[in-house]
């Protein structure tokens, strides 16, 4: 049976990759995935330190972490869709998707 | 179960790895989707359906179909073989091994981190659906009509986002 540390190390790392993809690529459709990946991440450790959370490897007795993740996910659905929308609108005004073409605001 | 575990927390961190290795955001869209199916199958080991259920219909269902309409919408074409930022990909490295040592040692100092889990306990009072149902209905009853609005609020704001501009050049505020 996993125990709790080896379900947050994977949280951990997941959202380390999501983290690097975030620096790494300049395609803001990649990064709007990696977030995702990050906001996943947070939601697997939180449903791990539910299910460890009665002690003894018990699960606790409320249910309010499921709420959170609930409503987590729900919230990242709706930044999805606006973040898209944002997505759609810059590319109509400068025809590209690639971070490292918009500079008009650099000094 | 272990087993299990391991299987899917491998498939989920080396999808992952690929979504930001590939070139092409289409096969980054595709390896998302199956590391977002092992995060659901570690959600299962966990005992938490409902999570699981809903991380399937809503990620894998609505927001990575978004996400490669967009793609296709956009008619966006695999990057052309430019190099790599390497003051980014410097950055990612040093973020990514930073954070990884810290991760270890915190995880290693952590006490009770290290309970074995124990099988579920199938009572009434550990069915998933009901007692988050209960819940949200409940204690959380105003949180959830909050959440309502801010989808209304969303969905109003992609409207608007996305309404073509540039014909009637004065309305668009």
């Amino acid at each position: 049976m996993p125990t709790l540390n080896e379900y947050l190390l994977m949280g951990g790392l997941l959202f380390v990759i999501g983290l690097c993809g975030v620096m790494i690529r300049s395609n803001i459709i990649v990064i709007l995935m990696s977030l995702e990946m990050m906001l996943s991440a947070a939601n697997l450790t939180l449903v791990a330190f539910w299910r460890f959370g009665g002690g003894e490897g018990l699960p606790a007795d409320s249910y309010n972490a499921q709420v959170m993740v609930f409503f987590v996910i729900t919230v990242a659905a709706a930044e999805v869709a606006v973040g898209l929308a944002i997505i759609v609108a810059l590319f109509r005004s400068r025809q590209t998707v690639d971070v490292e073409e918009l500079r008009s605001m650099k000094g | 179960m272990s087993l299990l575990f391991y299987i899917f927390s491998g498939l989920m961190l080396g999808f992952g790895i690929m979504v930001i290795v590939c070139r092409n955001p289409l096969s980054s869209a595709l390896c998302l989707v199956i590391s977002f199916l092992g995060l659901a199958a570690l959600f299962v080991t966990l005992n938490a359906y409902f999570i699981s259920i809903i991380q399937i219909l809503v990620y894998t269902g609505a927001v990575m179909v978004l996400f490669l309409f967009i793609i296709m919408l956009l008619d966006i074409r695999e990057e052309k073989s430019k190099d790599w930022n390497f003051l980014a990909v410097g950055g990612g490295v040093v973020v990514l091994f930073g954070f990884v040592v810290q991760l270890i040692s915190v995880l290693g100092g952590y006490e009770d981190g290290k309970q074995k889990m124990v099988p579920f306990p199938e009572d009434s009072s550990h069915e998933d659906v009901k007692m988050i149902g209960a819940e949200i209905f409940t204690n959380y009853n105003f949180h959830l009509q909050v959440l309502g609005v801010l989808l209304l609020v969303a969905t109003i704001g992609v409207v608007v986002l996305s309404r073509r501009q540039g014909k009637e050049g004065s309305e668009n505020n």
